[in-house]
């Protein structure tokens, strides 16, 4: 257990961008959100997912919908506090903690209103370990852990209860809410006890973010390198360094889809690396086509000067960066996690490999180009 | 053919240059001085003087100035003023300048007004417009003696109406009032496009006060043609323009400076390093236009979005300090007082400049001042100058390739050979004016930032209409429609929406029509 201030918050909300991996919304308005409720309302009290009584109930709360309409239409900020009550009345019981649904720049730091506004726990967790686009990509739902009850708020003071036979329906309803209450929502879901949570959830993200947010602050304050400091920070691979040549972007199936083309600098001089995304980096390949890291791995773009995530909507023609991967969840690697978030599952027919088998000390290939 | 003036006010000098047709005919650096106008004046007098030009035959005077940017950086003759923002259920959380510094906060007064309005992403409201809340808040601005108010809208560059109906609900109310429309401004994104209308507000007298004392200068030698004022994205604006619209001044110098290369070495694409007294500053040049940088832009503390060229700045100047024992150079200058602290003007402090003259690529002041230095220390300082200089090019270099680049600036002096990295080095005539120059020949643009619903249009007829109104912008504002064309296009789907939204961005340009 212990206390997060308002000035953690900017650590935490960086670092939650690195594993967001492109996705999970700007960092900036949820530092903001989350650093005037903890202004009004004291610090939050953040205990490890094991201090967690097994009786308990938690839930997470988040928001949804798009990040380019959040940094327009701000939340009035108690609308994911209804979503939580909601949710709460419609379950007849006082839920006991909140906890985080994905690593992102938004909303690693939005369950912190909750916490403390409501006096409530942080549970030290997420569903992920990462960002993913779709409400069902969550670890508990390997388990058949239920989204629902769930709860959606807007800022009118509307509200929706959903109930859904599976997590892929809640996705679907709440996709649909969401964007009639201008998409841009909030909301309270996966409830679960605390032995459900101890089980399903990917412990010690949000500590995670802290480290990853420090290491890149204080690699600046020492002058150190700051891709090397995350790199080593998160157990990472450097697998890129190079200038964005091109950023095609188009719609498909109602997700901002694209490719961003890496022209290689230094010892990747002359040649391409192509990442795909889908909200978040999805697939990295050289030009010859042949994947280097791929979902559900983590792939991430730090600015090459300051190290500081890039989120894909941010991403320029000309920027310098990194491509930094990670080690998934291992329960991502498991069939029913590659059902879920595998390459298969976002329309690519390429195998999972897993990233050190490709870049780690000993791998047959570090380019992954023989395979 | 008609001649125009280019001026330049940067914090050390003054730079101005007469300009006939696409000839430079007569250019001078002076001190910019404590009240700006008297360096404007006396730049004048002299590129009139020296070519006995007559006043008559000046089309235009354009003026780029770093005067508002410097204000709002030293908390300096800003007004105290009222933000208002319509939005109500929404944004709450969150009132204006919430993440301001507080110096700059408490100059202008935190007076800050959340009402109801606002759009959703497509248009829809989030709530009813209120005029009577909006005269309530009006007659407590009015109460406050405030005259200076910023009003932003959630949504609002997507529909700009109720901006609009509150500010001259505001401007009715509020006597001598002077309201900032958000939506004019900046992009989507609205804290950043409030606090551009905000810091726009504060301005506005300060605005009024500097372009009307510009005017009398120029008045003042019988020079009647209009003034206009450089925007940071290598476009001009009336000067009646800017005073409504001061910030985009922002940054406009190292834009000047890149688009008086981009003309004086006839390369649209290349890497400009404008090297000056004291820092250089590097960008791309693509089309003729500085790259744009896309992060957040921050002035004196304040998150805004303004377009900005993406430039590179380093501690390399033709007034830096070069040390031994390492060997450093900068970012330490002794700045304008290079004429009299340098040992070949008759100083005591080494400088880069010295190191010119004693390797005998330059030439001025006393060289024998510098004649006792070690030859092999002043060939590795050169060294390390162009080592500098070919650093900062590679960061901002956007392809391996080997590319132009064009070296401008007082300091260009200091480099006399081709940077690793460079196709070919250009160092055109007129290099140290370059800034002025791009001030003379500044054109004119027109924007478009909005998001379209795609449901019932396509793709291709929501650009077409952006690009259309684009160039009628321009049009509007006094570029020559002939010559008006689009240089930017950008469109960005909004994630996690089915496919019906996508946010346009086009800009277009054109030559200011002038008419002498």
């Amino acid at each position: 257990m212990r206390t997060i201030t308002h000035e953690q918050l900017d650590d935490i909300a960086m670092g939650a961008a690195v594993l967001g991996t492109g996705g999970g919304g700007d960092p900036h308005i949820g530092k903001l959100l989350a650093q005037q409720a903890l202004k009004k309302h004291g610090p939050v009290t953040m205990i490890d997912v094991t201090e967690l009584d097994d009786e308990a109930m938690a839930a997470a709360s988040a928001m949804m919908g798009a990040p380019t309409v959040m940094v327009e239409k701000i939340p009035r900020g108690e609308e994911v506090i209804e979503a939580f009550q909601r949710l709460q009345e419609f379950m007849g019981r006082k839920l006991d903690a909140t906890f985080s649904a994905e690593a992102g720049g938004l909303n690693s730091t939005i369950p912190f209103v909750v916490a403390a506004t409501l006096g409530l726990p942080l549970v030290d967790v997420d569903m992920m370990g990462r960002a993913f686009p779709e409400l069902q990509m969550g670890t508990p739902t390997m388990y058949g852990i239920s989204a629902t009850p769930m709860a959606i708020a807007d800022e009118k003071g509307n509200s929706s209860i959903l109930n859904t036979i599976n997590n892929t329906w809640t996705e679907t309803f709440a996709r649909t809410v969401t964007i009639d209450m201008g998409c841009s929502a909030m909301i309270a879901c996966y409830p679960m006890t605390g032995k459900q949570l101890k089980e399903t959830a990917v412990a010690g993200t949000i500590t995670l973010n802290e480290t990853i947010g420090r290491t890149i602050r204080e690699s600046h304050q020492q002058h150190l390198d700051p891709i090397e400091s995350v790199r080593g920070a998160v157990d990472g691979f450097i697998i890129w360094h190079g200038k964005v040549a091109d950023i095609a972007r188009r719609t498909e199936t109602g997700f901002a889809r694209g490719t961003a083309t890496i022209a290689g600098v230094g010892e990747y001089a002359g040649r391409e690396l192509l990442v795909d995304f889908q909200n978040e980096f999805l697939i990295a390949r050289d030009s010859d086509g042949q994947v280097l890291v791929s979902t559900p791995d983590l792939i991430t773009m730090l600015d090459a000067e300051t190290g500081e995530p890039i989120t894909t909507e941010a991403l320029r023609y000309g920027f310098r960066v990194a491509v930094l991967a990670l080690k998934c969840d291992p329960r991502w690697r498991s069939q029913a996690g590659l059902d879920l978030v595998g390459p298969a599952y976002f329309g690519y027919e390429a195998e999972y490999v897993p990233v050190e088998n490709r870049f780690g000390n000993g791998a047959p290939n570090q380019e992954g180009s023989n395979d | 053919m008609s001649f125009r003036i280019g001026i330049d006010v940067g914090g050390t000098n003054t730079d101005a240059v007469l300009m006939r047709g696409l000839s430079v005919i007569e250019k001078i650096k002076t001190p910019t001085t404590e009240d700006v106008t008297s360096g404007i004046t006396t730049a004048l007098r002299h590129v009139l003087g020296a070519s006995g030009t007559g006043v008559s035959e000046i089309a235009g005077v354009m003026v780029g100035t770093t005067h508002f940017t410097n204000a709002v950086v030293e908390r300096k003759r800003l007004q105290p003023t009222a933000a208002v923002r319509l939005g109500l259920p929404a944004t709450a959380a969150l009132p204006p300048m919430v993440d301001w510094p507080d110096d700059l906060a408490g100059t202008l007064g935190r007076h800050t007004f959340l009402c109801h309005g606002g759009y959703e992403f497509d248009g829809r409201e989030i709530s009813k417009f209120d005029a009577a809340e909006i005269a309530g808040v009006a007659d407590q601005i009015a109460g406050l003696d405030i005259s200076a108010v910023a009003v932003s809208c959630v949504f609002s560059p997507v529909n700009q109406h109720m901006e609009k109906e509150a500010a001259a609900i505001i401007l009715d109310r509020v006597p001598g009032s002077s309201v900032t429309v958000s939506s004019e401004i900046g992009r989507i994104g609205l804290l950043e496009r409030e606090n551009a209308a905000i810091l726009n507000a504060c301005l506005r007298q300060l605005a009024s006060d500097t372009v009307t004392a510009f005017k009398r200068a120029i008045r003042e030698l019988g020079i009647s043609a209009p003034l206009y004022l450089t925007q940071n994205d290598g476009t001009l604006m009336s000067a009646e323009f800017a005073e409504q619209y001061p910030v985009l001044t922002f940054a406009s110098g190292p834009t000047n400076s890149m688009r008086g290369a981009a003309f004086l070495s006839g390369l649209k694409d290349a890497m400009v390093v404008d090297i000056g007294g004291t820092t250089s500053d590097v960008g791309a040049l693509t089309h003729g236009f500085p790259r744009e940088a896309s992060v957040a832009v921050d002035i004196g503390g304040v998150r805004t979005n303004f377009r900005m060229p993406d430039v590179y700045s380093f501690g390399l100047g033709g007034g830096s300090l070069v040390k031994r024992d390492p060997l450093t150079i900068g970012p330490q200058s002794v700045g304008y007082r290079l004429t009299s602290e340098a040992l070949v003007f008759g100083g005591e402090t080494l400088t880069t400049s010295d190191i010119a003259v004693a390797a005998g690529i330059a030439n001025f002041g006393d060289a024998s001042r510098v004649s006792n230095l070690d030859s092999g220390f002043v060939a590795s300082s050169l060294e390390h100058v162009q080592r500098m200089c070919e650093t900062a090019v590679d960061r901002m270099k956007t392809s391996a390739e080997a590319v132009p680049v064009i070296v401008v600036g007082g300091g260009s002096v200091l480099v006399s050979r081709t940077l690793s990295g460079a196709s070919e080095m250009v160092k055109p005539d007129h290099f140290e004016a370059a800034n002025a120059v791009g001030a003379a020949i500044a054109q004119i643009s027109g924007e478009v930032d909005r998001v379209y619903s795609l449901e019932s249009r396509s793709r291709e007829s929501a650009l077409d209409e952006a690009k259309a109104e684009a160039s009628a912008k321009a049009a509007e504002a006094g570029a020559d429609p002939g010559t008006v064309q689009i240089v930017d296009v950008e469109d960005v789907p909004l994630t996690y929406l089915p496919g019906n939204a996508t946010r346009i961005r086009v800009k277009a340009v054109g030559d200011l029509t002038l008419s002498a």
